[in-house]
């Protein structure tokens, strides 16, 4: 399958994404309300506990803009194509799409990149404008740094797409799967760093943390980012969502063929 | 060849049930069970059946997307679920419930997809899409994104999607429903053209037995996962024991007319409807009539195909199988 076809569709799905204006100027505003609350909040933290999982005051309120800024792109808790995706697999529509010669998981990964484009450069550049305009962030003067930060939240978008579809392919079985999506948010949103760095997690916690999937999706991008990863600690964390990307997305791929074989489609 | 060939084809679904707290039943049930029919290139079949006859599960077994659980089926010499994707390129799929065309998006993108999808030649594409914009009257909405088309011509816009790389073969799934007069006509008009002209072969579904008037030659009912009838729309009148209606208006109120071969099914002051074979001639009804009432005035009333598959699939019919 040529790479333009899917090229096209994260094309189309990037300007569909731009049609909810209002949507994204809400969602901006609200991870910038969260933004300036979190940043006091680890700014208390810090002043009593400096230098907490290894970053400084003002490491660590970067830290949180940064995953403010990565809420919507990499869809930590959920969502995504994965509204568009339950809904055709409990009406029936996804029957209209295997009626077609693509490929499922490619097709809904590209819809999903597209997306990720758009609102890394709305919501993702939004709520950073806003942070740094009030408080002191550490970002890199180095145009390197930020190519090798591009290139993390890609991996970190795909990684989280791979684990959203897996997600969402128990619908096939289930036929809603919005209760396995609730319980994989809450593992997002702890695992990920989203909540706390993970370098501030304990012992065995932290060491499970760390290998995890989710840790691809928020702790390493900021992390590259606030050059807390450089050299070869860069090559290895980029490796590391690497490998989780293509991990899941096999996974998908085998979940798929199943699901697509074995399971009624809904709907007359 | 037949380009469709269903031979002895069944499909088994299990549903669970709830039987009390905890016990759960399972049992099999058969949606589809021994379906044999053939369609030749070029043909276009009227496929009907009430609801849950088995018409949808025999649309996605033709398209590969659900597995037969017995029986052989091929579309153009391929196995559908063994060669999904190939046998795409070949079908185009139009549901008259469901959209394939981006919702956000002006209507000129679905069709660039699509292009990219099926890997049309532009040359070709550029044919086929504006033949399809002038015979569907689609050029004016290229640029509108499809939340804003109506429904009438959104399908029109869905109809177009599904043909711009010549499908072999397409699947119509009650593509009409919803659309008011002008658009059903237009529909169908390029329906027709579609398959006369192009020669695709077309396997309609539908609820309004208008369109299968209109267009397919040849109708097949099913019923309870078999098919029930297959051959001429007439044929079915005849199967069905159709009875067509003398409606007469007397000078007065009468009592029922009895007359040889008719028989009065409803009166209405001095208004009554006489029923009598669809097979027999209505002549002698009406000289008999005339010659011993009052008649003022009088009309024939063909019996609706509707009727006849009612009747079918209630089960009051015996309706042989003829395989035409």
């Amino acid at each position: 399958m040529p790479l333009t076809l899917y090229g096209s569709v994260a094309r189309g799905s990037f300007r569909r994404y731009a049609t909810y204006r209002a949507a994204i100027l809400a969602g901006a505003f609200t991870n910038t309300v969260f933004g300036f609350i979190l940043s006091y909040t680890y700014l208390a933290l810090w002043h009593a506990r400096p230098d907490l999982g290894g970053y400084d005051a003002t490491g660590a309120v970067t830290y949180i803009w940064i995953s403010q800024a990565l809420i919507a792109p990499v869809c930590v808790w959920g969502g995504g194509f994965q509204d568009d995706f339950q809904d055709r697999v409990r009406n029936g529509d996804i029957a209209i799409d295997l009626y077609r010669p693509v490929d499922l998981q490619s097709w809904w990964l590209a819809t999903d990149l597209g997306r990720a484009a758009l609102q890394l450069v709305t919501r993702g550049v939004l709520p950073m404008v806003a942070g740094a305009a009030v408080f002191r962030l550490r970002l890199p003067h180095d145009g390197r740094v930020w190519a090798a930060f591009l290139v993390s939240v890609m991996l970190a978008v795909a990684v989280s797409f791979a684990f959203r579809y897996l997600v969402s392919l128990t619908g096939f079985w289930l036929m809603d799967s919005d209760g396995v999506r609730s319980l994989a948010g809450i593992l997002g949103m702890f695992f990920s760093g989203k909540l706390l760095p993970i370098t501030l997690f304990p012992g065995a916690l932290g060491a499970l943390a760390r290998v995890l999937p989710w840790s691809a999706m928020v702790q390493i991008p900021c992390d590259v980012l606030l050059q807390q990863r450089t050299g070869g600690a860069l090559a290895t964390g980029l490796g590391f969502q690497a490998f989780w990307a293509l991990v899941l997305l096999a996974a998908g791929r085998a979940v798929q063929g199943l699901a697509t074989r074995r399971v009624v489609v809904q709907g007359g | 060849m037949a380009l469709i060939e269903v031979d002895n084809v069944s499909r088994t679904f299990t549903v669970r049930s709830r039987k009390g707290r905890l016990r759960r039943e399972k049992r099999q049930v058969n949606a589809v069970d021994g379906l044999t029919f053939q369609v030749a290139e070029g043909e276009c079949v009227g496929y009907v059946g009430p609801n849950g006859a088995g018409k949808s599960t025999t649309v996605k077994m033709l398209t590969g997307i659900l597995v037969p659980s017995g029986g052989r089926l091929r579309v153009a010499g391929v196995d559908p679920s063994r060669d999904r994707v190939r046998l795409a390129h070949r079908i185009g799929v139009v549901f008259g419930q469901r959209t394939t065309l981006w919702w956000d998006l002006p209507l000129r993108d679905s069709y660039e997809m699509a292009r990219r999808i099926y890997r049309i030649p532009a040359g070709r594409f550029r044919a086929n899409l504006d033949r399809c914009l002038e015979l569907l009257d689609l050029g004016p909405l290229m640029d509108t994104p499809v939340r804003q088309l109506s429904l009438g011509q959104r399908m029109r816009g869905d109809i177009a999607a599904a043909l711009l790389h010549d499908p072999q073969v397409l699947y119509l799934d009650e593509p009409t429903i919803g659309l008011d007069v002008v658009s059903r006509n237009r529909v169908r008009q390029f329906l027709r053209e579609v398959n006369t002209e192009r020669g695709t072969t077309v396997l309609l579904t539908t609820h309004d037995l208008t369109d299968i008037e209109q267009l397919c030659s040849r109708v097949m009912v099913i019923d309870h996962g078999r098919v029930v009838y297959d051959g001429g729309l007439e044929g079915l009148h005849a199967v069905g024991e159709s009875e067509r209606t003398l409606v007469v208006d007397l000078a007065e109120p009468c009592p029922p007319i009895a007359v040889e071969g008719a028989r009065v099914v409803r009166v209405d002051g001095p208004r009554q409807w006489l029923a009598f074979p669809a097979a027999r001639s209505a002549a002698p009804v009406v000289a008999a009539v005339a010659a011993g009432y009052p008649l003022v005035d009088l009309s024939v009333r063909e019996p609706a195909i509707e009727d006849v598959i009612s009747r079918m699939y209630a089960g009051e019919v015996a309706a042989p199988v003829r395989v035409g």
